[in-house]
């Protein structure tokens, strides 16, 4: 049996490891569809950042409570029903109180149902750990995740528009300031170029995360 | 791990108890947030005709601005105004789902296969004088039907302004449809001529005069699908008749 000892040091791990050390993102390269589509703006970037790190904390809680139950031959698809009827209710509880960042979101909540960090943490820890450390290992997931999200948006927002969570911080030039914004980082291929300043980067601080090269 | 987790009968106790808890979850969840959504998208919708009509202002409150429009009803074939029961539950997309209530659409430019026979319209009056029209418009763009509206002068010809309250076109292409740059050259364009025929053109390259607007690139379907939704709906088959039947000086159709 895993009557795994929940102990502080472990669950500080389990959340800290996936910010640097083992990022979704930057080491693992998941997840990169919403993270180009949804950071044009810092406050869309945000709610995805919420709404995925709920998503992964309670299917992997969920997942993990009932883990000895599961048939391995279905195992993939009750995890999946799992996080759909997870993702289904974060949808719904937003287009009720968040009705504007709901629709600019558009169809890529949904598309959290096939994020594959949230997939990818029920398959390779929640199906072995507890259910208190996988919640935890999923916020921390979440976390990754979103720190990488925030990372890019506020870069693409403040030289693409100007602004910061809607305040206009560089006077853009169509308003007649003088900052001439970048369109490029408006459009989804710039995500690709910041995140990969943001893998460089992070490799050179920590060079163990670099692939053997044969 | 028990090894008769596998057997047949496990697995279809599994499969039938896990859908059957999340199916209540997520219904419960719909059922019991529905109103708030309808309220939402109700009120979405109001701040879209407020936009179309260029009434929105920053910081004000909705309600009150809302109060400057009127909401009235048109029968689409003879054009004159009608009262219908129950406005509050007038709901022109299922009306035109409904045979005893909507026609079919011969020349089906915007293809909508059928369109209420009473269309809902807005005013916005100084006193009985018409200043804007707010006309609700749908059609058909790549891969959804978009549902806006487009508001004129009372000149019948002028665009006050555009805009859409639904779609499903691709972000970044279609679905620039929303971007307010793109929005923000309608206004003052030419949408008719004296005889109520449109004059407006999408074009691509760059817009020279006030008949024509830059279409949106790499949305090639969705450009036309706004250009044919506007010809239909200001055309004969849509507010055509109201159009020409309204008195401006009054308000009176």
């Amino acid at each position: 049996m895993t009557t795994a000892v929940i102990n502080a040091q472990e669950i500080k791990s389990v959340i800290t490891k996936p910010i640097a050390d083992n990022n979704p993102i930057a080491l693992q390269i998941l997840g990169l569809c919403s993270a180009l589509a949804v950071t044009t703006k810092l406050e869309t970037a945000l709610v995805m950042c919420v709404a995925l790190t709920l998503v992964c904390a309670f299917s992997n809680l969920l997942i993990s409570t009932i883990r000895a139950q599961i048939p391995s031959s279905i195992r993939i698809i009750v995890q999946m029903t799992i996080i759909a009827s997870l993702v289904i209710i974060v949808d719904q509880i937003l287009k009720a109180y968040a009705f504007e960042t709901a629709k600019q979101l558009s169809v890529f909540v949904g598309l959290i149902i096939t994020n594959c960090i949230v997939m990818g943490r029920a398959e390779a820890y929640a199906m072995k750990n507890g259910p208190v450390m996988s919640f935890f290992d999923g916020v921390g997931n979440g976390f990754g995740y979103s720190v990488i999200l925030i990372i890019v948006a506020s870069v693409r927002e403040l030289f693409g528009s100007g602004s910061l969570l809607g305040f206009t911080i560089l006077d853009p030039a169509k308003d007649g300031g003088w900052y001439h914004t970048n369109g490029l980082l408006l459009l989804p291929p710039s995500a690709f170029f910041i995140i990969g300043f943001i893998i460089w980067g992070l490799r050179t601080w920590k060079p163990e995360q670099v692939e053997e090269t044969n | 791990m028990p090894a008769n987790n596998d057997s047949f009968l496990k697995t279809i106790i599994v499969a039938v108890a896990l859908c059957l808890v999340c199916s209540i979850l997520v219904s419960g969840t719909a059922v019991s947030l529905k109103e708030t959504q309808k309220s939402n998208a109700v009120l979405d919708k109001k701040k879209n005709i407020l936009m179309a009509a260029n009434l929105l202002t920053e910081g004000a409150d909705l309600k009150e601005l809302f109060g400057k429009v009127e909401q009235k009803f048109v029968d689409l074939e003879t054009g004159a105004f009608v009262e219908i029961e129950n406005p509050e539950a007038f709901n022109q997309r299922q009306r035109a789902k409904d045979p005893n209530l909507s026609v079919a659409i011969e020349e089906d430019i915007a293809k909508i296969r059928r369109r209420s026979k009473i269309a809902s319209v807005y005013l916005v009056r100084d006193g009985d004088k018409v200043e804007k029209i707010i006309l609700p418009i749908h059609g058909s763009g790549l891969f959804s039907t978009l549902y806006g509206f487009v508001a004129l002068e009372s000149d019948k010809q002028t665009v006050v302004g555009l805009k859409f309250y639904e779609h499903g076109e691709t972000p970044g292409l279609g679905g620039e449809v929303d971007n307010p740059m793109w929005l923000a050259k309608w206004p003052g364009k030419q949408l008719l001529d004296e005889k109520g025929n449109t004059v407006l053109t999408l074009v691509k390259t760059s817009a020279s005069n006030n008949r024509e607007v830059d279409a949106l690139s790499g949305a090639t379907w969705t450009t036309s699908g706004v250009e044919n939704m506007l010809t239909y709906w200001l055309g004969e088959q849509g507010f055509g008749p109201f159009l020409s039947r309204l008195d401006v000086t009054k308000g009176e159709a």
